[in-house]
């Protein structure tokens, strides 16, 4: 009995590291995003918010801001889908939620006799899951539009639906190439396989996925970037000028939006980590200690290897959040038939053509 | 557990493909599809086929609905579908042959054919990675390689005819 209440409460634990992680951070990225604009732009930026006079440099904005959207009026269009116009935002922010569960964040943990890897669902095709789950956010923003009974959200619906599926196809086939280089679809064995070195003199660079799929890396990255639907892909909401879908929206319901549109860039910063950063891998740091290409080792305990691994999970994750909205406040929005031209002209056709190029080269590598 | 999950799913399932037809508003109709899919992927997952399930996620409720959804937002952006069926006459049919289908399930199930083909022993366990993707991969472009391949030509000739047809009604 207690060996199956432990199991419980490690599945229990694994889930709910994700789980806080996911959300801390994109709490967290409400305040980055405030922050970073306001050093890139020469300004303070928030930092009125405080408690007993305590600033944190503006952390405590997103307390306010929640504060502020729960007592807000819960308005609904007289005209609107009620049913519907409740479930957009939740399905939105579900499905950006759960998509970072197969995402590993370390290597197996061993307590005891128990080998626990650290990743909230094991998944024999992770890479789908995530890619299934981020697909179905666009009947989120589609059921919005259509709910508000508000012309100017409908087509802003419209618009997010194109340009999520444009993005999502580039996505899918940029994927490819990776899966195919580390021969799975399991994000854990892509990852063990982003440990091993590069061959001959090129021995010293671990083979990430950035070293092994650079086109891939380029196009996942605008794609994903798109598939957040932030600038400079903004064209579904364009909170400046253009009407957007949810401009019916207010309070909490708006807010989950908005938190899904956070959450989206910390799956798509996780994705980019575990397929193109080498996940969890420190450079050199083996399950057993550090080995460096030059001969010197330090052997290392096991837990404190997996702590480092986990430690350089999360920073990598921070840094491509912190790079996605460097892109958010440095380039222009694409106007809408400039995004999709992109999509399918552009970031479609290059993929297919990695993944064809990709095969070739592995053919030609294992062929003697 | 596993036979909790089934029913529950079960009965989500058949509910919305109720809904599907039941409902006047092509939207919800369309999103109760997507519902039922889902349930259909769970049901894939229940039984192990894990690449299934999510190629259906995918696929399916990810790709196709969508669309779906999109063609109706686009082309019927009322409530509910306006002026007369068109296919009012058809539902003069739909009796008769709604009982002719029950009849012929019925005397299927009654039929020996039906009976000898259910296991009378539980089936045997399945190997390891049964629904996993090496062993689809393997059955798909090994085993049924030029079946996969026809297909694909299939879809890419009506993918043809499709673009063709549309260009001379514009034109």
């Amino acid at each position: 009995m207690s060996a199956t209440l432990t199991d419980l409460g490690i599945a229990f634990g694994r889930v709910a590291f994700v789980m806080l992680f996911v959300l801390n951070m994109g709490g967290l990225l409400t305040w980055v995003e405030r922050k970073q604009s306001a050093v890139m732009q020469d300004r303070i930026g928030a930092n009125r918010a405080s408690i007993f006079g305590l600033r944190l440099f503006g952390l405590f904005h997103p307390l306010a801001d929640a504060i502020k959207m729960l007592t807000k009026e819960d308005f609904l269009p007289a005209r609107a889908d009620r049913s519907l116009f409740t479930l957009a935002p939740l399905v939105s922010l579900v499905c950006a939620l759960v998509a970072f569960a197969a995402i590993p964040f370390g290597d197996v943990l061993r307590v005891g006799a128990r080998e626990v890897p650290l990743q909230a669902v094991t998944l024999n095709a992770g890479i789908l899951y995530v890619f299934a789950m981020l697909s179905l956010g666009v009947y989120g923003v589609m059921m919005a539009g259509w709910a508000s009974a508000n012309n100017y959200a409908l087509l802003g619906g419209q618009r997010a639906a194109a340009l999520m599926i444009s993005a999502e196809v580039a996505i899918g086939a940029s994927i490819m190439g990776v899966a195919m280089v580390y021969g799975s679809l399991d994000m854990m064995e892509i990852i063990r396989g982003q440990g091993r070195p590069l061959f001959g003199w090129l021995a010293w660079i671990p083979a990430w996925g950035i070293v092994t799929q650079p086109l891939a890396f380029i196009l996942f990255l605008t794609a994903g970037i798109a598939a957040t639907k932030r600038i400079p892909f903004d064209l579904p909401e364009g909170e400046s000028e253009i009407i957007g879908y949810f401009v019916e929206y207010s309070g909490m319901k708006f807010g989950m939006f908005m938190m899904a549109d956070f959450v989206e860039t910390v799956v798509i910063a996780g994705m980019t980590t575990a397929l193109f950063l080498g996940g969890w891998q420190v450079p050199y740091l083996a399950a057993d200690g550090f080995s460096f290409p030059w001969g010197a080792t330090a052997p290392l305990a096991h837990l404190t290897v997996v702590t480092l691994q986990v430690l350089a999970f999360c920073l990598k994750v921070s840094l491509m959040c912190w790079f996605l909205m460097l892109v958010r406040w440095t380039l222009p929005r694409f106007r809408y038939d400039q995004a999709m031209r992109l999509g399918w002209l552009g970031l479609f056709p290059l993929s297919i053509l990695n993944v064809a190029v990709t095969g070739l080269v592995l053919l030609a590598w294992r062929a003697p | 557990m596993n036979l909790v999950v089934f029913f529950v799913v079960a009965v989500v399932a058949v509910a919305s493909a109720l809904a599907l037809v039941l409902r006047r508003n092509p939207i919800h109709g369309a999103l109760f599809l997507v519902v039922n899919l889902g349930c259909v992927a769970v049901l894939y997952l229940l039984l192990s086929a894990e690449f299934l399930a999510l190629a259906q996620v995918i696929i399916y409720a990810g790709a196709i609905m969508v669309l779906f959804v999109f063609a109706i937002m686009v082309l019927i952006p009322g409530k509910e579908e306006t002026g007369p069926d068109p296919l009012r006459p058809q539902r003069l049919l739909a009796l008769p042959l709604g009982a002719v289908l029950l009849l012929e399930i019925a005397l299927i199930l009654k039929s020996s054919v039906f009976q000898a083909a259910q296991p009378v022993a539980p089936p045997p366990a399945l190997p390891a990675g049964a629904g996993g993707i090496e062993t689809v991969g393997r059955l798909l472009l090994r085993d049924y390689l030029f079946p996969f391949e026809v297909t694909s030509v299939l879809l890419l000739a009506a993918l043809v005819g499709v673009l063709a047809l549309a260009k001379r009604k514009a034109g």
